[in-house]
């Protein structure tokens, strides 16, 4: 086993809105390992997002941390004061968000935007960084980085500015990486540019991706490790074996089943019945329990524990202990 | 591809949209540049492509939403003009993308519903009209006791709902669907395809149905066109397309679909695109696609390619395949 980068146990990540609290992470335990992907993937509202933002500490006003840890090389992140959170973004761990076209400022050019990192990570002289912003926007594939530099993000494709926002992550080297539906803007076409220049950039600077997406085809080409969330918690997790071909949760089943596929075109699809949680209203017990075909009573009432399916494998479903119950019966 | 028992009959429609580029100067967008196609009653026709492609704009433009710059649409031989639009309406029907848009936040349900039903005049009484609607509410599962409750209640999936018996009040025979269900979650798409696919074999009517994901289109649709650029460059059955796409184009977009199979996913050789899709405001020479085809030839640069019949309805747009 490699070494383990950043371990987040018990996460519980609430919002205070006037309708009540809102329990959008409720519970997430995960480790990350050096130079693996990660993938994170779950409806909206499942707080794969919000987990993502715990960890940089980037929350939105109304919400807090309310337990848990977050530990990176045994400190917890939760706890780090402004001077330490500095030092860990951009530099330890760095995000690229969904929109590119809204997380870059569109008043500052390109080379301004990348520059202040560079200046405020590194002791590197103005003349430094521009160099190391012109290394930087070649290596994530920008053509004529120079001419970019004085560039403002309209000027730029949606393709081009997520490239941008790449190299404005990994301008520090940090050592984990979290990409939070970094290609659910762009087109397929570009999308597929995107994702191969994310594992080319892995393979050679070797940090540690977290994938936040939507998108099981994603998550299927690109990921070693897989956690599915669904209302705040985690209900499965594995590679992409145990999770594709031998998924272990009802929700993980009734996802894989209502995706559209070349083979399955001329049959019907099998939806998920009923609608997505509401996250003020959260049930007693399994969180999926009022969509699921198979719940049984205890799911009304009790929280599912994780259960250890296979050294890779686990999954947080009462159907599993019902079906160990039910072959221990049948053994003896 | 012409015939008399087509629905509506599309005959190289032009869209161009002025842009200022100069004090007194504009430039044509060529959003869309000489499109035709045609769709049977009860047929679905896919139209896919990237962001930009101008399939938005022909859906638009059918329906006379914007007035298209050159070419005809017929619906039922009879051709679409500003005079007969309104009348025509009634049979032809849109729904939206964005399900929190589309609908005005000021009426409740039971009005948004209504709305098409009091402009095209289609009930005597109040009695009659509340059970249209309440009758709407059903087909497209949404439960009767929400009529007077406002959009924001509803969820995204709920939402599509109340846009898609917006559409069927007036019993249309072609519905456009921009985009129906790119803004829902997975879990809920697969509910609002399937209602597409009842209300069809219900209904008997006719979609285009246009998306960026070809999987989802594959699955709804009879036949695909694929656009880039404002132009056609395929058409064949949705298996055709899938299983043997001929346009360059259509190969790599196929390949680009991340398919949510990790053993498919990594064994399959992948086509990346080189750069990004060229302004439609400047154009390449002849096939727009060739700055980014891996066969451009000299020819490519020099004349642009129409649309030629391969054999059992497969249209293709190129000169190398």
């Amino acid at each position: 086993m490699s070494e383990c980068l950043l371990e987040v146990k018990e996460l519980c990540t609430y919002f205070h809105t006037d309708a009540g609290e809102v329990k959008a992470v409720n519970g997430v335990s995960f480790t990350l390992e050096a130079g693996k992907i990660l993938g994170i993937v779950g409806e909206s509202g499942s707080g794969k997002s919000v987990t993502a933002y715990s960890i940089m500490q980037i929350l939105a006003e109304n919400g807090r941390i309310a337990s848990g840890e977050i530990l990176y090389k045994g400190q917890d992140v939760a706890k780090y004061n402004k001077n330490q959170l500095k030092g860990f973004r951009g530099k330890v761990c760095s995000i690229i968000f969904q929109d590119p076209m809204t997380s870059l400022n569109p008043v500052f050019t390109i080379g301004n935007q990348l520059e202040e990192a560079i200046l405020l990570h590194t002791d590197k002289n103005k003349e430094q960084a521009k160099a190391r912003a012109i290394e930087i926007l070649t290596l994530v594939g920008v053509n004529e980085p120079e001419k970019r530099l004085k560039q403002y993000p309209h000027e730029l494709s949606g393709g081009m500015r997520q490239r941008v926002m790449i190299a404005m992550a990994l301008v520090c080297e940090p050592d984990i990486l979290i990409a939070d539906e970094p290609t659910t803007a762009l087109d397929v076409t570009i999308q597929a540019q995107i994702l191969e220049l994310m594992q080319e950039l892995q393979k050679k600077l070797g940090m540690a991706i977290i994938l936040v997406t939507h998108d099981l085809g994603v998550i299927a080409d690109m990921c070693d490790e897989i956690i599915v969330m669904y209302g705040g918690r985690v209900c499965e997790r594995g590679n992409a074996e145990d999770i594709f071909y031998h998924p272990k949760h009802e929700y993980t089943k009734g996802l894989l089943r209502s995706i559209p596929s070349i083979t399955n075109a001329k049959q019907k699809l099998i939806p998920i019945a009923g609608t997505p949680i509401n996250l003020l209203n959260m049930p007693k017990g399994c969180a999926f329990c009022s969509r699921c075909d198979a719940a049984m009573k205890i799911c009304l009432t009790e929280i599912p524990e994780e259960m250890r399916l296979s050294e890779t494998h686990l999954a947080s479903c009462w159907l599993n202990f019902k079906a160990q119950m039910e072959e221990g019966g049948a053994g003896k | 591809m012409s015939g008399t028992d087509n629905l509506l009959e599309v005959r190289d429609l032009k869209q161009y949209f002025p842009i200022k580029t100069g004090m007194f100067q504009t430039t044509p967008l060529k959003a869309v540049d000489g499109v035709s196609f045609a769709i049977k009653p009860g047929e679905t026709l896919g139209l896919v492509g990237e962001s930009g492609c101008g399939k938005t704009t022909v859906g638009r433009s059918l329906l006379r939403l914007y007035k298209p710059t050159g070419g005809q649409v017929f619906f039922e031989g009879e051709e679409v003009t500003d005079a007969n639009m309104t009348a025509l309406r009634k049979k032809m029907q849109m729904v939206f993308q964005d399900p929190y848009s589309s609908l005005n936040p000021r009426m409740t349900v039971e009005d948004i519903i209504g709305e098409p039903l009091d402009v095209h005049k289609l009930y005597n009484g109040k009695k009659e009209r509340r059970d249209k609607i309440l009758n709407l509410m059903e087909l497209v599962g949404l439960n009767a006791e929400h009529a007077t409750r406002y959009a924001h209640e509803f969820s995204g999936g709920q939402r599509q709902r109340i846009g898609i018996a917006r559409a069927l009040a007036v019993d249309p025979k072609f519905i456009v669907c921009d985009e129906p269900v790119s803004a829902l979650d997975v879990s809920i798409q697969a509910q609002v395809i399937n209602m597409f696919e009842e209300l069809k074999e219900k209904l008997g009517v006719a979609y285009l149905f246009i998306a960026h994901d070809l999987l989802v289109v594959h699955h709804i649709a009879d036949r695909i066109a694929v656009m880039y650029l404002g132009k056609i460059v395929e058409v064949a059955k949705a298996d055709d397309l899938n299983l043997s796409p001929m346009h360059p184009y259509t190969l790599s977009l196929l390949s680009a679909i991340p398919i949510p199979d990790p053993h498919i996913a990594h064994s399959r050789q992948r086509i990346i695109l080189e750069g990004d899709v060229p302004s439609p405001m400047n154009l390449p020479t002849g096939c727009s696609f060739r700055t980014r085809c891996q066969y451009a030839t000299e020819r490519c640069a020099k004349e642009c390619p129409t649309l030629t019949d391969r054999g059992d309805g497969h249209f293709v747009a190129c000169f190398n395949k």
